[in-house]
């Protein structure tokens, strides 16, 4: 154990603050939204910070990917071949740009990832609607630079895993008991920042573009 | 008349920049009132106050615990951790790392801990490029500037002001004031930096002790970028910023972004609990955890003072402060600006540095009344400048050293006539000790406002004289 | 804490400040409390409540003199404070000054009865006014320790707008503090004047012939730059003034909730009753 360690736990053990019992910690914020409320909250928001959203339906959600990829010209996108909806998408390579597997280290392609990548797909655990957040836990099928670094960020949330709030999604989803991931994220809309006079612009570093597709 | 402080000739020059001046007047107008809109019910923003004090106030009450916790958890998720009584060690760790990979450059993510650290003068001395990809830090660092801001760094220059920077220092780039091509432009320059560095540097808003998770909150996509693209991952945060549950952080990250920059949620939550691992196709191989001290447990051991390791670097507080908005972040000559700053800054580097400051708040009470975890930063301010003049020993750095003799006299003379009704009531009344305290400085007050009118009759005379009973 | 059962009497502490420099605003108080039918008992021995020095960190010099302010209630009545300034330093203050003192009894007893002026007129009295005199436009400068430490800025509002003839424009940044602060005036004179120049002119633009205010500091600090402004630069001058001489000057006492010993009133309209 280093000294500095010692010295610092040792210096903060001398002190025993008055404990504070706050029942107020675990103040909830609650809010009885059914399933449309949450729906319209979550879409709300997404659209207040310029995402795109996407209403599909379990039927036709590849079509409207496809129509999207049409849209924005895609020449490629990046989809998971292992993940159910990944597996859907390829199986309709005609109607859709050139589709590309992450399927190795980042350090053998960075090149083609930041020069040549137009969009990512990926799935999501979820959303939740106070805030209009997705939830992604990368995997390796679906790795953490995907909904990163491409300019486009396709994402695909069913509405039965619409949430209301963050603390409703760790307590349901059982985080603590499942271990948390690498890397867990919350996607609110796309890379923006205010740092120049307070105005907002798009796009920074992260996608430009955040296109959500609803299924319903 | 005695020599102006440093302080006081930064305020003067700040307070005759009328372009800075309004820069800041125009973001801090903005960001008090979209704060306030969102918090619309005014019960529940108390609520929420409580909660998150509550929060913090549970993490300091068991800080030891819940780092050897941290600690713990994070090295079982394969994140190596490092503890650092000083900056100059967190320093020494860093390069430590740096070396280790023969690494020269580093791209970072926007962390005030390493501002604390004055990381990048430290490395940029030993030939080690330190590369600020947060826009606005990466604005003021091009201009070779400090944050004026601890969230919003470049908040003291314009459109226009960054437009000629750029044009500056990105000659093949044409001049433009149109804020989407500058950011374009800065995305260009540091996408190849985020390709290209071995290192990335982060700071940490919340460090789970429950998970050994790192939560770090930001909307361009650059700390993502800093803790996902480069082979190794250093965080560098203070000792308090560790919370005990993971449920701890939805009630507290809502206040902070809420508090911060009036978002409900900022574009990112990113939350790191271990490097890469097997299998895995990107993501650091290696990540650490820097873990600072710099005077924080010797604040620590004050039970009043302790507040200060509550706060969760929001900016409220400095937002609304009516100081800061006029003389602007950098005036302040310390890393943490406005209130929060005052109160840091002089228990961190002594009051002999810093605790000056203390004497710039008018005690207003619009960053206490904002705070999103209740620390009472007014009282600090006032229990700080005790600690400048006390003359018993305390824990504070520096306690006791901004005590001047002919001040203390003054007070004890006042101190003494107002004891004694009838020396008081001759002469050593409000007004005229106002004007015998500082003679020298009544000049000040005059040059905007006439002097105060003394009374013919004080009001001690006037009601005696009308008969109004004495008990 | 005192029953406020009948408060027929009450202590009056006149502030330093209104002492020396403002005397009108003090005596204004005494009479709309008589008016409203209390007895006003001003102990002649008080001189400052210690804030000064309290804040400039000589909280042993604060402590000696508000040592002597506790020991002049002994009566279990409320203590009237017109300032929200030094109300706020005898009730939340003196129990932090006096914690693990021989009089911290004393002096939590005493800062338990503390009542800033209009707090003790609109919450304890319950007072209805009357407007009277010409119609004029105000605008109303709340003390920051009024508004954020005793939390008593709605009753100044409420008192004003209980006058029919006085129209109320607002400032822009109403809420941000004039500057004054005390010995930060002098201590930050810089920062202080550029703070007391944008309140003086935020409330000129308003267009209003009179500042009234529940803080002398305040009504100091921003009296001083209109009179300065206006002695340099011609620009207009609206009068300041103390709510208690405001309201003596421009109301009327119809009733308090004990409603004792009212004075008759004759110039005023069936309406304002029910204001």
């Amino acid at each position: 154990m280093s000294k500095a360690r010692n010295n610092i736990i040792n210096r903060l053990r001398t002190t025993k603050p008055e404990p504070c019992h706050f029942s107020e910690r675990d103040h909830l914020s609650r809010f009885n939204w059914d399933k449309e409320e949450r729906i319209n909250r979550f879409v709300e928001r997404m659209v207040a910070v310029r995402a795109e959203i996407i209403h599909a339906s379990k039927d036709d959600w590849a079509e409207k990917i496809a129509e999207i990829c049409q849209e924005k010209r895609l020449k490629n996108m990046l989809v998971s071949p292992e993940t159910a909806q990944g597996k859907v998408l390829y199986n309709m390579v005609d109607q859709l740009p050139d589709l590309q597997s992450y399927d190795h280290e980042i350090e053998d392609w960075k090149s083609e990832m930041f020069n040549q990548t137009d969009a990512g797909f990926t799935t999501t655990l979820g959303g939740i609607a106070e805030t209009g957040s997705l939830i992604l836990w990368p995997t390796k099928h679906e790795p953490r630079l995907m909904s990163l670094v491409p300019p486009v960020h396709i994402a695909l949330l069913d509405t039965n895993q619409l949430y209301t709030t963050f603390s409703e999604v760790v307590k349901e989803q059982g985080w603590v008991d499942k271990g948390m991931p690498t890397n867990a994220l919350l996607v609110s809309g796309p890379s923006k920042s205010a740092d120049i006079e307070q105005t907002l612009a798009y796009g920074v570093h992260g996608p430009k573009e955040l296109v959500v597709v609803l299924i319903s | 008349m005695a020599k102006l402080s440093d302080f006081r000739v930064r305020v003067e020059d700040a307070l005759a920049n009328e372009e800075v001046r309004g820069n800041f007047r125009k973001a801090m107008d903005g960001l008090m009132s979209r704060r306030l809109d969102q918090f619309p019910d005014e019960a529940e923003l108390e609520r929420l106050r409580t909660q998150a004090m509550a929060i913090r106030s549970n993490s300091l009450d068991n800080l030891p615990d819940l780092l050897e916790k941290l600690e713990t958890n994070l090295t079982k998720n394969g994140i190596q951790v490092h503890w650092a009584e000083t900056v100059e060690e967190a320093n020494q760790h860093v390069l430590a790392i740096m070396n280790k990979h023969n690494a020269k450059s580093m791209i970072k993510g926007k962390s005030m801990v390493s501002e604390e650290m004055g990381l990048n003068h430290f490395m940029e001395e030993l030939g080690i490029e330190c590369l600020e990809s947060d826009l606005g830090e990466f604005i003021i660092q091009l201009d070779g500037e400090m944050p004026s801001h601890i969230i919003m760094p470049a908040i003291h220059k314009n459109k226009r002001q960054i437009a000629k920077l750029f044009q500056e220092k990105f000659p093949d780039i044409p001049y433009t004031e149109d804020v989407d091509e500058l950011t374009q432009t800065a995305r260009k320059i540091l996408r190849e930096k985020f390709f290209n560095a071995p290192v990335g540097l982060s700071g940490v808003n919340f460090a789970v002790a429950e998970t050994g998770t790192l939560c770090l909150v930001e909307n361009e996509g650059n700390g993502r970028m800093s803790t996902t693209v480069p082979p190794v991952h250093i965080a560098v945060t203070g000792i308090e910023k560790v919370v005990e549950k993971l449920s701890d952080v939805p009630p507290l990250m809502s206040i902070l972004t809420r508090s911060a920059t009036a978002q409900p949620i900022t574009t990112y939550v990113n939350m790191i609990s271990s490097p890469r691992k097997e299998g895995e196709m990107d993501g650091p191989k290696e990540v650490h955890l820097v873990l600072l001290d710099n005077g924080r447990s010797n604040i620590y051991s004050d039970p009043e003072l302790l507040a200060t390791l509550r706060c969760i670097r929001c900016g409220a507080c400095i937002n609304h402060c009516p100081v800061y908005v006029r003389v602007g972040g950098h005036s302040y000559g310390t890393v943490y600006p406005g209130p929060i700053g005052t109160v840091l800054e002089p228990q961190k580097d002594g009051l002999k540095a810093h605790g000056e400051l203390a004497q710039a708040s008018s005690l207003c009470g619009a960053c206490g009344e904002v705070c999103p975890v209740r620390i009472p930063l007014p009282s600090l301010i006032n229990r700080l400048r005790y600690e400048g003049v006390r003359q018993d020993q305390s824990s504070t750095k520096d306690s006791g050293s901004r005590r001047k003799t002919a001040e203390a006299l003054t007070w004890k003379g006042w101190s003494f006539a107002a004891q004694h009704p009838l020396i008081y009531n001759t002469g050593a009344s409000a007004a005229a000790s106002f004007r015998k305290l500082m003679p020298s400085k009544m000049g000040a007050w005059t040059r905007v406002r006439t002097a105060p009118p003394i009374a013919a009759k004080t009001l001690h005379q006037q009601l005696k004289a009308k008969g109004i009973d004495n008990e | 804490m005192t029953t406020l059962l009948q408060p027929d009497s009450v202590y009056f502490y006149g502030t330093c400040l209104i002492d020396s420099v403002y005397p009108n605003a003090g005596v204004s108080a005494v009479e709309l409390l008589q008016r409203a039918g209390i007895r006003v008992i001003y102990p002649q021995a008080q001189t400052c409540c210690g804030q000064p020095a309290w804040n400039s960190g000589y909280r042993d010099e604060a402590r000696e003199v508000a040592r002597k302010q506790i020991a002049l209630f002994p009566k279990d009545i409320p203590i009237v404070v017109p300032s929200g300034s030094c109300g706020g330093m005898m009730k939340h203050h003196y129990p932090e000054l006096f914690k693990g003192e021989p009089d911290e009894a004393m002096a939590l007893q005493v800062a338990g009865r503390i009542y800033e002026f209009t707090e003790f007129l609109v919450d304890v009295l319950e007072i209805k006014l009357a407007g009277k005199g010409v119609k004029t436009d105000v605008a109303i400068h709340t003390s920051c320790s009024a508004r954020r430490e005793m939390g008593v800025a709605d009753k100044i509002e409420q008192l004003v707008g209980q006058l029919e003839n006085i129209t109320v424009h607002e400032q822009h940044h109403k809420k941000e503090c004039c500057g004054f602060g005390g010995t930060f005036a002098i201590k930050e004179p810089e920062i202080s004047a550029s703070m007391v120049t944008d309140k003086a002119d935020a409330i000129r633009e308003t267009g209003a012939s009179v500042m009234i205010t529940q803080d002398c500091g305040c009504m100091m600090n921003i009296s001083g730059a209109f009179e300065y402004e206006n002695q340099h630069h011609a620009l207009r001058m609206p009068q300041s003034k103390h709510i208690a001489e405001f309201l003596l000057e421009r109301s009327e006492v119809l009733c308090t909730k004990y409603d004792i010993n009212v004075p008759e009133t004759s110039d005023t309209t069936e309406d304002a009753t029910h204001g």
